[in-house]
């Protein structure tokens, strides 16, 4: 058995930047475990820029955010094994993976922190009727296969929803000659980013059809066409719109699942909407010493507040493993108000002297609305916004003066005003 | 060179058909149209081993029904398939339904079904806590169980194979002659000769038929689809639910699944196309209906996939078993509906018999080995096997689907095996890499990508099920 102050489980965007972080703030022994072949995670394939602009203040593609973390990660003494999964994490912290190398690896972790990411929503969850030819994939799929391994998923595109993973392989099937015949979206807005939209659909002239679903898919081999239909108000296909489009692809990107399984063995809490840990302001779950972060706990628009929610988590499981951590903790949960959707910390340690931000998303598009932070029934700040949309994360801060005056008995709550 | 006897389709009943011939000295070939076992109802069915208490009293599907349940349990430890003795309970929802159930339970007794008994409400209750409160009582068959039906297949292929019977994939029959007592069998891929013919080609087997003259195979094609909802669900039930039965079949079932999921449907849709395995929004919906009404807590929010089975319902209710009256070498094995699944070990022995018999002077095959190796699977072993495992192969180390955690190393069994996977849904059927909740969105690729390197050819060679089922295009720019 090995032992380990931190075991870091995902060497993605989270895991790497919260095991530099706990380096930083002095933990000894760290490891990081990572199911691909390198570092990096999601990163890899996403080769597209638009990274980092808030965290470097510049626009890097996935793998220069990625190689900037590994380069760091090769400096320190961070142990780091690739190719290696984990299958356990028992309630005593002790974790089990396996590699090809080493076979079994039982490792014993002070702290844990969780960074494995988030999976695609596949077909199967959506009731698409139709046969199961070959050609539909999730859009993530399609970008491994266009990206990493050179080869081409589909010449004539369909694809379904506007999550920013369909926004970029829009654009980037187009670069490569394919042709995307039109992104389908069954909410009445985008689930993406509105800069991804511009750059991706509008500049190459890709119709999005907004409250449009895909209800069927036709051929028997290889994907031929698939029919699709508007959908009512409660988000049902219109007999009367349903339409034939030739195709021999279809790609979706229709959410993105937190990959909490191992979360959920541990037995930590879950949050209903974000299907991630419910997680205190350091971002240590309900089960002491372990702690999450990334697309893992909710999932993120952009990789840079990945990056500062590790950083957090890391610190946090430093503080833990240091015994710099508060043991006597005194929470109070943080409320979703109207138009809100989720909040993540879902609780906060009073006793907690710095301010702490709340990140949240909400359940529509708003436009010239206030986000409201109402402490104890009193309204803490009114932040106007010129648009609020459910593809962007937003956060509000709650000052440390307001949360030194809170008790048990108090309250936060984060709520949309029009 | 000239068989002895050429089965044509390797469903469930051609493949334990097929072993069971290898259990004599005869030259066996088993013929599949398709790239794979198992791609026809064998793969899209409801996986139950039925009790027996279905078909009316002196049918061959009341006898062979109960002789094949029988039969399951040690045909599945042999061929080390997951089989589970779950029991099944047929459900009633009002006193008029409890006369069905009384019904089912004489006709069980007629048919020689063991372990029954009539529960009431309570009773049900407390051992399905989750059915609807509305239920009235239940009919229990405790020798009722669930097996994985493609992986039935698949092993009893391998085994026979191993056991001496050449497998034919993709072998198209398009044409039968018969000359001097030998059958001509010929396909796009060429042609064989033999002088038995096992017609066990399912939806198809009424066309084969015909190739020979004989047109008194009449199936209805009746198309059922499902749901399978993910394994935190898996244990919602644990025996197999039926509603009582409509002259459609057995109507919407909900029942685990011997991998651990939770499996809904069949509907039940006479349909033109024996091709057409498509899902539709009506059958969605009634497998919705009619499974909250057995179990209120259904949801197909936990839905992972759903899928079409064809079944080929015989239009005089029984299978069809036996010689040809048109050729007395040509052996029917048609219209095997449920409970075909279930039956499929003894309809295997009855054809066997039929042809040793008619053959007259058969040799046993003194090398015959009933059982199949152990295949290793990683998610099973313990601790101890899995350090041995990867320390004797370390691609037993490498997890590829994380879903099921699947290993590299079993991928490449799957592929290398006596008629081993070639697509992408043949590593899925042996092996579960891609049937887990994210559906291969992660291990898809990775799957081409070993498929490629075990057959030596390019990914885009590699197809999703045969045939025109190519996943990638060319390179990119």
């Amino acid at each position: 058995m090995l032992n380990y102050d931190l075991v870091v489980v995902g060497g993605g965007p989270a895991g790497m930047a919260a095991a530099l972080k706990a380096k930083e703030c002095g933990v000894d022994s760290i490891i990081v475990l990572e199911r691909a072949e390198a570092l990096g995670g999601i990163l890899e394939q996403c080769i597209h820029t638009g990274f980092g602009l808030h965290y470097f203040g510049e626009e890097l593609s996935g793998p220069e955010y990625a190689a900037k973390f590994i380069e760091q990660v090769e400096k320190t003494d961070i142990t780091v094994k690739t190719d290696t999964m984990v299958l356990d994490i028992d309630g005593n912290n002790l974790v089990t993976a396996v590699n090809k190398a080493d076979g079994l690896l039982k490792i014993q972790a002070k702290a844990i922190v969780l960074a494995m990411g988030c999976r695609e929503r596949p077909r199967g969850a959506l009731e698409i009727s139709g046969t199961r030819a070959s050609g539909i994939m999730t859009a993530g799929t399609a970008q491994k296969y266009v990206n990493l391994d050179g080869y081409m998923p589909g010449k004539k595109v369909v694809i379904l929803g506007s999550g920013d993973i369909g926004l970029i392989m829009a654009r980037r099937m187009t670069l490569e000659g394919a042709e995307v015949k039109v992104v389908c979206e069954l909410m009445p807005y985008s689930g993406g980013l509105t800069r991804n939209i511009v750059q991706c659909l509008d500049d190459f002239g890709i119709p999005l059809k907004l409250s449009t679903t895909v209800v069927e898919t036709h051929g028997k081999d290889r994907l031929e066409g698939v029919t699709i239909a508007q959908v009512d108000e409660k988000l049902q296909p219109i007999e009367s719109t349903k339409e034939y489009i030739e195709c021999d692809t279809l790609m979706l990107s229709v959410g993105l699942i937190p990959e909490n399984e191992l979360t959920k063995n541990v037995g930590i809490g879950i949050d209903r909407i974000t299907n991630g840990a419910v997680v205190d302001e350091m971002r240590q779950t309900d089960h002491k010493g372990i702690f999450a972060c990334g697309n893992v706990l909710h999932v993120h628009d952009l990789v840079d507040y990945v990056t500062l929610e590790a950083q957090i988590a890391g610190k946090g499981a430093a503080d833990y493993i240091l015994g710099k951590c508060d043991n006597e903790p005194c929470y109070v949960n943080t409320t979703t108000g109207n138009g809100v959707r989720y909040l993540v910390p879902q609780k906060v340690n009073i006793n907690n002297k710095e301010a702490v931000k709340l990140y949240f998303r909400v359940g529509r598009i708003y436009k010239n609305a206030k986000v409201i932070l109402e402490c104890d029934g009193k309204i803490i700040s009114s932040k106007k916004k010129v648009k609020l949309a459910p593809g962007e994360m937003e956060d509000v801060v709650i000052p440390a003066d307001v949360l030194a005056g809170m008790t048990p008995e108090s309250s936060i709550v984060v709520r949309v005003e029009e | 060179m000239c068989y002895d006897v050429a089965i044509i389709g390797a469903g469930v009943i051609g493949a334990l058909t097929a072993r069971e011939l290898s259990k004599y000295n005869l030259k066996t070939v088993l013929l599949e149209a398709t790239n794979d076992v198992a791609m026809g109802a064998s793969k899209a069915n409801s996986g139950i081993v039925h009790a027996g208490f279905d078909a009316k009293p002196g049918t061959l599907k009341a006898k062979l029904n109960v002789k094949g349940c029988e039969m399951m349990q040690k045909v599945c430890r042999d061929l080390s398939v997951p089989y589970k003795k779950n029991g099944s309970l047929v459900v009633a929802f009002s006193e008029e339904e409890m006369k069905t159930v009384q019904e089912l339970y004489e006709r069980g007794l007629a048919n020689g079904v063991p372990d029954m008994k009539v529960l009431n409400k309570d009773e049900l209750k407390a051992m399905e806590p989750n059915l609807s409160d509305d239920v009235f009582g239940a009919l229990d068959a405790e020798s009722a169980g669930i097996v994985c039906p493609y992986e039935l297949t698949i092993a009893a292929t391998e085994n026979a194979v191993t056991n001496g019977v050449e497998f034919r994939r993709n072998f198209k029959v398009e044409s039968i002659a018969f000359e001097d007592g030998v059958f001509s069998v010929k396909s796009a891929e060429g042609e064989i000769k033999t002088k038995y013919i096992v017609d066990a080609a399912g939806a198809h087997s009424d066309d084969i038929a015909k190739m020979i003259g004989d047109d008194c195979v009449e199936l209805i094609i009746r198309r059922g689809e499902y749901f399978i909802l993910d394994k935190a669900v898996g244990n919602m039930v644990s025996h197999t639910i039926f509603q009582c039965p409509t002259k459609m079949g057995k109507g919407i079932l909900v029942s685990p699944t011997v991998d651990g999921n939770l499996l809904i449907g069949p509907t039940a849709e006479d349909i033109d196309d024996k091709h057409n395995t498509a899902t539709t929004a009506d059958g969605f919906n009634t497998i919705k209906t009619y499974s909250v009404k057995s179990c209120p807590a259904v949801s197909t929010r936990n839905a992972i996939t759903s899928f079409t089975g064809l079944r080929a319902h015989p239009v005089n209710d029984d299978f069809i078993l036996g010689p040809s009256k048109v050729n007395s070498q040509f052996i029917h094995a048609s219209g095997i509906e449920s409970p075909g699944l279930t039956s499929a070990p003894a309809i295997a022995e009855y054809l066997t018999d039929i042809i040793t018999s008619a053959i007259g002077e058969v040799k046993k095959n003194d090398e015959f080995n009933g059982k199949r190796e152990d295949v290793f699977r990683f998610r099973h072993a313990t601790d101890e096997e899995k350090m041995t495992a990867i320390a004797k192969n370390p691609a037993y180390g490498r997890i590829v689907c994380r879903c099921e955690t699947i290993t590299e190393g079993e991928i490449i069994d799957a592929i290398n095996a006596p008629a081993g996977a070639r697509d992408v849904d043949g590593v899925k059927r042996r092996t579960r890499a891609g049937m887990g909740r994210c559906q291969g969105g992660f291990c898809g690729s990775k799957v081409v990508e070993i498929l490629a390197r075990e057959l030596g050819c390019e990914i885009n060679d590699i197809t999703k099920f045969g045939n025109g089922s190519n996943i990638l295009f060319d390179k990119t720019k």
